[in-house]
């Protein structure tokens, strides 16, 4: 957006905002982020610490925690995915309206952190579903949680509309739901979201 | 054979009171200890299960107190052939009604199927597990598909199971 800033300046002085659509729609969306209610381990207990009032994510707009994903713009993964609940939690991401984000809160849901030696929890959640920022710790206290929001606000202000995954027509509309196997979860892995890091 | 309660007294008196039993007798013996006068064990706080591999059996252990009497922990303990099929003990939900959940557990987690319980599925797996993973011949999924920093069981087992993990760092603990 090629606007002198001399006159710009001079403009906001009269009164007159100049600015692109762009940075108005972002900065409305990341001013306002409505994250789903739902909690899987200890990790949730601090992101109810984070919500409430000593903390208050209300400070960043975020204070809305919808009981249903459908009006719901962040999903903040909070706590162990255990392979039992790992359909679910991708079930719940499929049914959020994009534009969404995910938060993937403390070494649980990063990657499986103290159990990533048992049989029974998904080695990180980003296995499934798309996650935007990782905030490590076990758990991370509030302030982390809301770093981890002003990091996700930082993202969400950069974003160009033209470049955005909700109006690439390719990208995928929902994402595949693993099974609950014999043995273990099938796909193990949804390779879209999810690769072997390269060496 | 059930005891008497002079033995029960006695047994109450050592460090780790534990009382084992042969699966037929198991009721009548749960039977007795809730409703003697003298005992009241009304309470069981804990079902579980222990794997004996070497000596080819599954030891189910219930914990017992008396909230009346103000007695216990007695362990009741009864053993039953770890083959999945004859691992079976009688349920004593009939006689605690708290047992449900903690027998549903050790089937779930041990495969010992309690004849008589009203429910039992599997609690904490889903159901469409096959396998009991508490049991020691248990071999975990492989899916250590990447391994940051392998180390100690980790590294063994993704080598034991032919897993994927950087060569940089297998060589580096070579």
């Amino acid at each position: 957006m090629a606007v002198d800033p001399k006159l710009q300046s001079e403009l906001q002085k009269q009164g007159v905002f100049v600015m692109p659509v762009e940075f108005l729609y972002n900065w409305s969306r990341k001013s306002s982020v409505w994250p789903v209610q739902f909690g899987l381990a200890c990790c949730a207990i601090e992101m109810i610490a984070a919500a409430a009032a000593r903390h208050d994510i209300a400070r960043f707009g975020a204070e809305v925690f919808r009981a249903s994903p459908r009006q719901a713009d962040l999903m903040i993964v909070s706590g162990t995915v255990t392979k039992k609940m790992a359909p679910q939690v991708v079930r719940l991401y499929n049914q959020m309206p994009e534009p969404k984000y995910v938060i993937a809160m403390g070494a649980c849901a990063i990657s499986g952190g103290p159990f990533k030696d048992g049989y029974n929890v998904l080695k990180g959640v980003d296995r499934f579903i798309p996650v935007d920022v990782h905030i490590p710790g076990c758990p991370p206290r509030p302030e982390a949680l809301l770093h981890a929001l002003m990091t996700l606000q930082e993202k969400i202000s950069k974003q160009h509309l033209n470049e955005t995954r909700w109006y690439d027509k390719d990208a995928p509309a929902e994402y595949p739901v693993p099974q609950c196997g014999a043995h273990d979860l099938e796909p193990p892995v949804n390779p879209e979201v999810w690769d072997l890091p390269k060496k | 054979m059930i005891p008497t309660v002079e033995q029960i007294r006695e047994l109450l008196s050592a460090k780790s009171p534990a009382l084992l039993v042969d699966g037929g007798e198991l009721l009548a013996v749960a039977k007795f200890l809730k409703n003697d006068p003298q005992l009241q064990f009304d309470f069981c706080s804990c079902v579980t299960a222990v794997d004996y591999i070497k000596q080819d059996c599954i030891e189910v252990v219930y914990h017992l107190y008396s909230v009346a009497l103000k007695h216990g922990p007695l362990a009741l303990k009864v053993r039953a052939p770890r083959a999945l099929e004859q691992c079976r003990v009688p349920s004593l939900t009939p006689v605690w009604r708290g047992c449900e959940y903690q027998e549903r557990e050790a089937f779930d987690l041990f495969g010992v199927k309690f004849d008589g319980h009203s429910d039992l599925r599997r609690i904490l797996m889903w159901d469409e597990f096959v396998v009991h993973p508490m049991r020691k011949d248990y071999v975990p999924p492989m899916d250590y598909e990447w391994e940051p920093t392998p180390h100690g069981e980790t590294l063994t087992r993704a080598k034991a199971q032919g897993g994927i993990v950087p060569a940089s760092a297998l060589e580096a603990k070579k």
